[in-house]
């Protein structure tokens, strides 16, 4: 039993701004909040390769099809980090995906809705993406080691998708004028999404409490979600996007952009697995995980018998 | 048939086995068994689609017609296209997928070892950057050809039917016709006959090791050098010329 004393000596750690590494002691909720925040984002990572996947076989030229290959790669290359992360906490791969196909493990809401048109994949990558790195350049302090390393390291990677899906945004609104009608829809159809993203609003958000004391969040989601904006109305006036909110203005005394209402009703609905796509993401993954069980029934047979042939010989 | 004429059917025919086949891998992402081979296998996708833009731009340099890759790539119909019957076939279970790979691998690891002394010094280059990757196809479509093979009762039944299956199409890859022979004389092409034999030993020794059995000798289709494909072409290139085709006025 660990006693107030430990955890006194825990939280101090924290406010010292150090790192918490996976043998060090570490309360249990800190522990349970952990694994529920970096398996929801691996999942997330994992389950995002099947809207962009949708396009990978009608991606129109030799460079867009490498360039959105490459990223998906490096989305499900994230998703092995932070499958690793998230065992350093006590966890396997294997009970991981398991929560996910039980509904108890979540991932991101918003690859519940569809990738339409080419035009999405600029989408995704710059808004989606966009948001994602808001979020993760943020949490590269945060306070275990192992996740704020992973951070570190994916957080080079998304910079760049943000860029390439900027480029196509770019690209299709230079293009012709059917081009433009997708780049707008697709626009339209992934603006609120990502702002959704960040979760709810401060006042309404039940896990940020512990996990600003714990270090692990450094900044509210609202806070988050207005950087987000900030950055990206100015992106989308360059290239002529319209921002699919008539309330949207600048704030001179703020100095920053203000938004109409975002719809949470939506939100939940979507969340509680009513969005377009919720079925068809997990029915896909969990479709092709058991089509894959006798790949791995076979490798993991195949070591154990190297290994007793091995032992044979020595 | 003009030097010319064999050279530009020769670069679409080697840029076509590599784009048809990265399409194809292309198909599992999302769907491996775990995620590594997910990524293993996108990788490769991505070697042949790289692959498949240098060749086919080449190919457009030499038909000097002022064409680009992509207009190779999305703009030809069927009959324009002339990769290997093999690499059009379905992944099938990942067990087919693996068996393509290991007949596929093995052929271009000769065909490309000896691509790289080509006096042709553009298909050379393209050769020595592609044996880096092949070699590492070849290693893993073998390593998994063994384990399947020596795995469970499941996994080599799967591998040998896979094995089986595919083995009408690995004639077509050993198939010379005047492109080659006129390309051959002058030290530009690859000669097919003695990568035969390369090949089948090869083949052999990783089945042996996979405790799975070669299949004999039989009737192999052909085809795809005359632009006579199965019907998976088609479907393949409806997916892929989709936005080019739907929107032939747009750049992307
Ligand atoms: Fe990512
Ligand atoms: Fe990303």
């Amino acid at each position: 039993m660990h006693n107030e004393h430990t955890n006194q000596h825990f939280q101090l750690r924290i406010d010292n701004g150090e790192y918490i590494e996976a043998k060090d002691y570490m309360p249990d909720g800190y522990r349970k909040h952990l694994i529920r925040q970096i398996s929801q984002h691996a999942h997330s990572e994992v389950i995002g390769m099947q809207p962009e996947g949708n396009w990978i076989t009608r991606a129109p030229s030799l460079r867009s099809k490498q360039i959105l290959l490459a990223k998906i790669q490096d989305e499900g290359g994230h998703g092995l980090y932070l499958y690793s992360a998230a065992e350093t906490l006590g966890i396997s791969r294997v009970e991981l995906i398991d929560q996910l196909h039980s509904g108890k493990a979540k991932y991101s809401n918003i690859f519940n809705y569809p990738a339409l048109n080419w035009a999405d994949i600029g989408a995704i990558g710059w808004l989606v993406d966009g948001a994602a790195i808001v979020n993760q350049v943020s949490l590269q302090r945060t306070s275990y080691g192992p996740y704020s390393r992973a951070m570190v390291r994916i957080c080079k990677e998304e910079s760049f998708h943000q860029r390439q899906g900027y480029e196509i945004m770019a690209n299709m609104m230079k293009g012709t004028k059917e081009q433009r009608e997708m780049a707008q829809d697709a626009m339209n159809r992934w603006w609120w999404p990502a702002l959704m993203m960040f979760g709810p609003h401060d006042t309404d958000s039940p896990h940020s409490s512990d996990a600003v004391k714990w270090k692990i969040k450094r900044e509210t989601n609202d806070e988050l979600r207005q950087k987000f904006i900030d950055k990206t109305v100015q992106q989308a006036e360059i290239i002529g996007l319209t921002i699919p909110d008539k309330d949207l203005k600048f704030n001179e005394k703020t100095g920053h952009y203000d938004i109409g209402k975002i719809n949470w009703d939506e939100f939940h609905r979507v969340i509680n697995g009513n969005g377009p796509c919720n079925k068809q993401r997990m029915e896909h993954h969990i479709k092709y995980h058991n089509e894959g069980a006798w790949v791995r029934e076979a490798a993991e047979a195949y070591k154990k018998k190297r290994l007793a042939k091995q032992l044979e010989i020595a | 048939m003009t030097q010319k004429e064999a050279l530009f059917q020769y670069c679409l025919r080697l840029g076509d086995n590599a784009l048809i086949l990265g399409h194809r891998l292309s198909e599992w992402c999302s769907r491996a068994p775990f995620i590594e081979e997910d990524l293993a296998l996108t990788n490769m996708s991505l070697d042949m689609i790289g692959r498949a833009q240098a060749l086919l731009k080449y190919a457009a340099e030499v038909e000097g017609s002022g064409k680009t890759e992509d207009d190779l790539a999305y703009r030809r119909p069927e009959p324009k296209y002339f990769n290997h019957l093999i690499t059009e076939q379905p992944n099938g279970d990942f067990a087919h997928t693996i068996a393509r790979q290991l007949y596929i691998s093995t052929f271009e690891y000769y065909f490309y070892s000896d691509l790289e002394k080509s006096k042709d010094k553009t298909l050379a280059a393209i050769a020595s950057k592609a044996i880096k990757e092949v070699k590492y196809h070849l290693q893993h479509a073998a390593d998994w050809t063994i384990r399947l093979g020596d795995g469970t009762e499941e996994s080599r039944n799967r591998m040998q039917k896979a094995i089986s299956d595919l083995w009408m199409w690995s004639g077509e890859l050993f198939e010379m016709d005047e492109v080659e022979n006129s390309l051959l004389k002058d030290g530009i092409a690859v000669d097919l006959i003695p990568i035969k034999a390369l090949w089948s030993n090869h083949i052999k020794q990783v089945l042996t090791e996979a405790t799975l059995n070669m299949p004999e000798e039989d009737y192999m289709q052909t085809g795809s050098r005359k632009g006579i494909h199965t019907e998976n072409l088609g479907h393949i290139l409806s997916e892929m010329q989709y936005l080019q085709r739907a929107y032939p006025d747009a750049k992307w």
